[in-house]
């Protein structure tokens, strides 16, 4: 309610005729708000489902780590900065024929979803890899000196000591596949992305497309906040 | 309790190798408390750390308890792990987890059943003298406090050995003393061998029994705590006693004395002591039988271990054949006697 407030708002500022075309706008957008949250939320998912591990093993597998091994170690960063290099508008149309494939066609949410996880699962491992490498040493050698084996230091030590700054990079990724979604939306993806292109560039409707704005900006400042606030609260409960 | 033979580590970089420790024998009796002394960058840190295999050795052998732990495969060497305690300078407690799940930690990795485990941890906060603490985080500790945690980690799955890798470096003397006086009250309760590394004379000298001095990757000496303090054999080792015992009266005060009785025969002698004779009246003893005079200058004693120890600078005036006599009159009570002028 606050958002479609802040519209009539802005609208009224603007001088935008409003009236009857609200009830319009404010169903729109509360759908492709709905598509994007759906898109993003389910990608951001998926992205930690295969980021994560990738993420831990990027660390593990490095020089001087616990299941050291260099090549592999070089092959996969080589692997992720090759993926990571690909701008994003390039790499949703280069991965249609993987997405048909998948899901069967290349336009809606669920198509969305392919490309926007594939690009987000490098950049997780990169943020889960530098939340990783946060952790002192001292830590890691602690429980080796107990006995411990890999898989008990990678859930007993890296992940549960990098918790809070592993949330803070779900934050970080779910607000970029926001940008990405928008992308995606101009291909037929659905969500905000695509209400903004087709009303608010092709059809001139200066409304939707502020509304559309606003909208992410709260998002975005709602993710950053909710993030904040879920890091410190692991934080200060150590404290 | 160790036994380490021609210990070498190399560390190989890009451009140069770098010898970390260089023929290393070294021999740890069961249940005694061992230090390793020598300045950062002398090895001790990388020898302590071969001994639980942190790092590899490049060659020679290392056998803990009868078993040698560099042929062990990586299951084995898990296993041996686990009975060898570790404490360490900067604590490395895991934030993430309260006071009583770190001290379970080693517990889980050695997949301890639950109830038994909850009771080995509340048994272990009592030992360290922390119970009141179980439930809160590390975050809230005093550095005395988190070593506490540590030592009852280290001593989670009942191990033979607890190496110490500067566990009192970090903490201030009062509280090194308290934690030094935990390792030496679980030395004795529960037999266990503690191996320690540290650059504080102190240290050694509050609970070792044995010592050996390491420099420049080597180990220059080895032996009885007394008789590395009373009798340091290398340069390294005196500069590390004369860090903490002052045997002397400052040069420029000695110096002002010198020649100050002209009139009469004046000698100027360092006496040293160790153990039972210190606690005996010698040097009144010898004023009264050799009729001469005594004038102390300095004097210092001090402990080491439960050993008393210490130095007198005495200036001795009367005829010279008198003090001559006293001098062997000191000798004979069994110190020793060093004229300085």
């Amino acid at each position: 309610m606050i958002v479609a407030n802040t519209a009539v708002l802005i609208g009224t500022i603007m001088g935008v005729s409003l009236g009857a075309d609200l009830a319009w706008v404010w169903e729109k957008v509360l759908q492709a708000t709905w598509e994007t949250l759906y898109m993003v939320a389910i990608s951001t998912g998926l992205s930690y489902v295969f980021g994560l591990p990738l993420g831990v093993i990027l660390v593990t597998t490095g020089e001087g780590h616990i299941l050291e091994n260099k090549g592999f170690n070089r092959i996969l960063g080589a692997f992720i900065n090759a993926v990571r290099s690909i701008p994003f508008i390039i790499f949703l149309i280069l991965v249609i024929p993987f997405t048909r494939l998948l899901v069967g066609t290349s336009i809606g949410t669920v198509a969305s979803m392919v490309p926007l996880t594939l690009a987000a699962i490098p950049f997780v491992a990169r943020m889960v890899e530098t939340s990783l490498k946060e952790i002192d040493w001292g830590l890691i050698e602690a429980a080796l000196s107990m006995g411990a084996n890999a898989w008990q230091v990678i859930t007993k030590v890296l992940l549960p000591e990098a918790r809070a700054s592993i949330v803070l990079g779900v934050a970080i990724t779910t607000i970029n596949l926001v940008g990405y979604s928008a992308m995606a939306g101009i291909v037929g993806g659905g969500g905000l992305g695509t209400l903004a292109y087709y009303y608010g560039y092709q059809r001139y409707e200066d409304l939707v497309m502020w509304v559309t704005v606003i909208v992410l900006i709260a998002f975005v400042q709602c993710v950053q906040m909710a993030g904040d606030k879920w890091a410190a609260k692991i934080t200060n409960q150590r404290r | 309790m160790i036994e380490i033979s021609n210990l070498t580590k190399v560390y190989h970089t890009l451009h140069q190798d770098i010898v970390a420790l260089e023929d290393v024998n070294l021999s740890v009796k069961r249940g005694e408390i061992f230090g390793i002394i020598g300045l950062s960058g002398a090895g001790k840190s990388t020898l302590i750390r071969c001994i639980n295999m942190l790092e590899k050795p490049t060659r020679g052998t290392i056998a803990v308890d009868g078993q040698d732990i560099s042929s062990l495969n990586k299951r084995e060497l898990r296993l041996a792990r686990q009975k060898i305690g570790m404490i360490f300078q900067q604590f490395n407690l895991l934030s993430s987890r309260t006071v009583f799940d770190n001290v379970m930690f080693p517990l889980e990795i050695a997949n301890t059943p639950l109830p038994q485990a909850r009771q080995r941890v509340s048994e272990l906060l009592e030992l360290v003298g922390i119970a009141d603490k179980a439930r809160i985080y590390p975050d809230q500790l005093s550095g005395g406090q988190k070593q506490r945690v540590g030592i009852a980690r280290a001593l989670a799955n009942d191990p033979k050995l607890l190496l110490s890798d500067e566990a009192t470096s970090a903490l201030d003397p009062d509280t090194t003393r308290s934690i030094l006086k935990l390792l030496k009250d679980i030395n004795s309760q529960l037999d266990l061998t503690i191996l320690l590394i540290t650059h504080d004379m102190n240290v050694i000298k509050q609970i070792c029994d044995r010592v050996a001095v390491i420099s420049e990757s080597r180990i220059v000496e080895v032996g009885d705590v007394i008789s590395i303090f009373s009798n340091p054999g290398t340069p390294t080792s005196q500069s590390f006693i004369r860090a903490i015992v002052q045997k002397d009266a400052p040069d420029e005060y000695i110096e002002s004395l010198i020649n100050r009785h002209r009139d009469q025969y004046s000698c100027l002698v360092r006496v040293s002591f160790i153990g039972a004779s210190a606690g005996e009246p010698v040097i009144s003893a010898m004023i009264k039988q050799h009729g001469i005079d005594a004038n102390i200058l300095y004097g210092n004693i001090d402990r080491v271990k439960d050993v008393p120890f210490g130095h007198l600078t005495l200036e001795l005036i009367g005829d010279q054949a008198a003090v001559d006599q006293s001098m062997g009159f000191l000798r004979s009570n069994g110190l020793e006697v060093e004229v300085i002028s």
